[in-house]
């Protein structure tokens, strides 16, 4: 049993992550907040593809002409696309953020999805 | 010879993305509108050039830089993403030439030509998901279409602020969603070694039924209906649709969730298969549930809903109810239903969405009260809206009814009378809906007088065309049924050699 769980540390350590960024998304209401659960999340991910790509005794996948155990580089391939992905969104994330306290004042959910319900009972007011 | 024929495949994507950074450097809005024109019409006429090349069953694999799938990506293109890529680029084309009068309306100087540029990138996106054959490459192009959009609901804070909070719980849900997808394909890597679709199909069936398999296929079905609005996990849809530029909630209705519902069939049939041990039970216990109350709970929150936009939105989360519906049948004629519908679907919202910009360019309002005696000031406008509400509910002569006609039939082939009965009852609660605005429009004296106020004919003939083509094709099923139907036995019959 406490072999099956050593030997599998890889996935505890992604699944921990996945969870605690997925619990940090759902809630917290600050708005920042939920981006850094929402990043938390990914690198569980990519983390998950990495440990995937490892080979038992390989080293870094880099051609010597000696015949040598290489670890498969294709999910860090993968990864890095994944990664590069990952900025752009914290990025727009971040900046919609910057937008939203423009706007609204605030960047707690709670504050801001009162003002929208009082701008959603005006327009009902004024449908009327 | 400069033009060959043989990299069409590639072109159908690489043209708009390159021509999107293009709009940038160009800076002024009408000429990154007439770019990205140009570039949407070719693409157009490439997918029409690609769908008969595959209609009687061929497929096109085109290598990507030469190298040999399964190790090199793959664009592979049948009967099923040929329909679907010319839904994408046939919307994109209508929709340019009605933005310029809108998008100059709705969006600040300083943002159009950026606005355009994120227009390619989506569009260039939703064509690289269809098209492709490789899981990861499906994930990027679902990322680039997804950031693009965000950006775009998000331009709609010009006119309304709430459009920031509503492309911000997109990103968080879409996100969410492409993790999802992203884990799901680790997983099968894991257990296969390999990422293209057709590789990676002919591989599970010598896998046998593993726990991660299992395990992989729950996380990109719940990543997939989060990114297609599937019923319980459509809660971002309503506002992101609402909040846009009327532009471009005219082509994201038309073709964003249309591009995941065909992403869940590739993967759904095409990669899994249905002998794979959890398709049936997902489709039968819960694809037609969920369908089913999508199908009531959408219209229904619909009819009490004072934002025409936001009507509409709740009405399509109805609708990807039916095209879920199709799916849960697991039969030819159920997938032809649904390939059917993404069809019809994108025509009749197109045209509903497009009639309310026109409204939102006159009015600056869409609510129901803004709709009072508009049957006289804007005729033209609202006999568009009209006969596309008479294709939401389904009235013969129009698409609608060819959707609903093969839905039914697939519930009788099926012995599910009551899933039929249903989908007539359903549509009834989309009469209740289109109705108000009808009534509204034609019985109610307009309120700043009867001064006529039409679009104009820039906006009008686009959308036109697009209600012309819910008649055409209500009239003359024969272009649709075939190739859906041939689409729905190419999915079913799994992976050809």
């Amino acid at each position: 049993m406490f072999q099956f769980i050593a030997s599998h540390y890889n996935y505890w350590i992604v699944i921990f992550l996945m969870m605690a960024g997925f619990y940090i998304v759902v809630s917290r209401g600050n708005l920042v907040k939920k981006i850094v659960g929402l990043n938390i999340f990914q690198v569980s991910v990519f983390l998950l593809y990495i440990s995937i790509g490892k080979v038992a005794g390989g080293t870094a996948p880099i051609l010597t002409g000696k015949p040598e155990l290489f670890s498969n580089p294709l999910p860090h391939v993968l990864i890095l696309t994944a990664i590069v992905v990952g900025v752009a969104t914290t990025a727009l994330g971040l900046a919609l953020v910057v937008r939203i306290r423009e706007v609204y004042g605030s960047i707690e959910e709670a504050d801001i999805q009162a003002a929208n319900e009082a701008m959603e009972q005006e327009d009902v007011k004024a449908a009327q | 010879m400069i033009f060959q024929f043989a990299q069409l495949p590639v072109l159908e994507v690489v043209l708009p993305l390159i021509a999107a950074p293009l709009c940038v450097l160009l800076r002024r809005g009408n000429w990154a509108w007439l770019l990205a024109m140009a570039v949407c019409w070719a693409s157009f006429i490439i997918a029409i050039i690609l769908l008969t090349s595959v209609d009687e069953g061929q497929i096109i694999s085109y290598a990507l830089g030469g190298w040999a799938p399964p190790l090199g990506i793959e664009y592979r293109i049948d009967a099923v993403n040929g329909l679907v890529l010319l839904i994408i680029s046939g919307i994109g084309a209508l929709v340019l030439p009605y933005a310029r009068t809108s998008v100059a309306e709705e969006i600040p100087e300083q943002h159009r030509s950026l606005f355009y540029t994120c227009f390619l990138l989506c569009f260039s996106g939703l064509l690289g998901v269809t098209i492709t054959g490789d899981a990861f490459n499906l994930f990027v192009f679902l990322e680039i279409s997804s950031l693009s959009t965000y950006i775009m609901v998000a331009m709609g804070a010009a006119r309304d602020r709430r459009a920031l909070s509503a492309s911000y719980t997109y990103l968080i849900m879409g996100t969410v969603g492409a993790t999802f997808f992203v884990i799901g394909v680790g997983l099968i890597y894991a257990v296969t070694g390999s990422l293209n679709m057709v590789d990676i199909a002919q591989r599970l069936e010598t896998v046998g039924d593993l726990r991660t398999v299992r395990v992989a296929y729950g996380f990109l079905v719940v990543g997939i209906g989060l990114k297609l609005a599937m019923f319980p996990m459509h809660l971002w849809l309503p506002n992101a649709y609402t909040y846009a530029p009327s532009v471009v909630t005219a082509f994201l209705a038309s073709t964003a969730t249309k591009v995941a519902v065909y992403a869940l069939l590739r993967f759904m049939f095409t990669v899994f298969g249905l002998s794979f041990s959890l398709t049936i039970e997902t489709l039968t216990f819960l694809f037609l549930p969920l369908a089913l109350i999508a199908m009531f709970a959408g219209s229904t929150v619909a009819i009490f809903q004072v934002n025409m936009k936001r009507m509409l939105a709740y009405s399509s989360v109805a609708q990807i109810g039916y095209m879920l519906l199709g799916v849960s049948f697991a039969n030819v004629t159920g997938l032809t239903a649904t390939l059917i519908h993404l069809f019809n679907h994108a025509l009749m919202k197109g045209a509903l969405f497009m009639a309310l910009g026109c409204v939102m360019l006159r009015l600056g309002d869409v609510s129901i009260k803004s709709m009072r005696g508009l049957g006289k000031r804007m005729p033209w406008t609202m006999a568009a809206f009209v006969a596309g509400g008479l294709s939401l509910i389904g009235v013969p002569l129009t698409v609608g009814f060819i959707s609903k006609w093969y839905l039914i039939e697939a519930a009788l082939e099926r012995g599910w009378w009551p899933v039929a009965i249903l989908v007539v009852a359903s549509s009834l609660l989309a009469v209740i809906y289109v109705w108000r605005v009808v009534e509204v429009a034609y019985f109610r004296e307009p309120e700043g007088g009867p001064r006529r106020c039409e679009a104009p004919l820039s906006m009008l003939v686009p959308l036109w065309t697009l209600v012309a083509a819910n008649l055409y094709f209500g009239i003359d099923a024969e272009f649709t049924a075939s190739v859906a139907q041939l689409a729905a036995s190419e999915l079913l019959a799994g992976v050809m050699p």
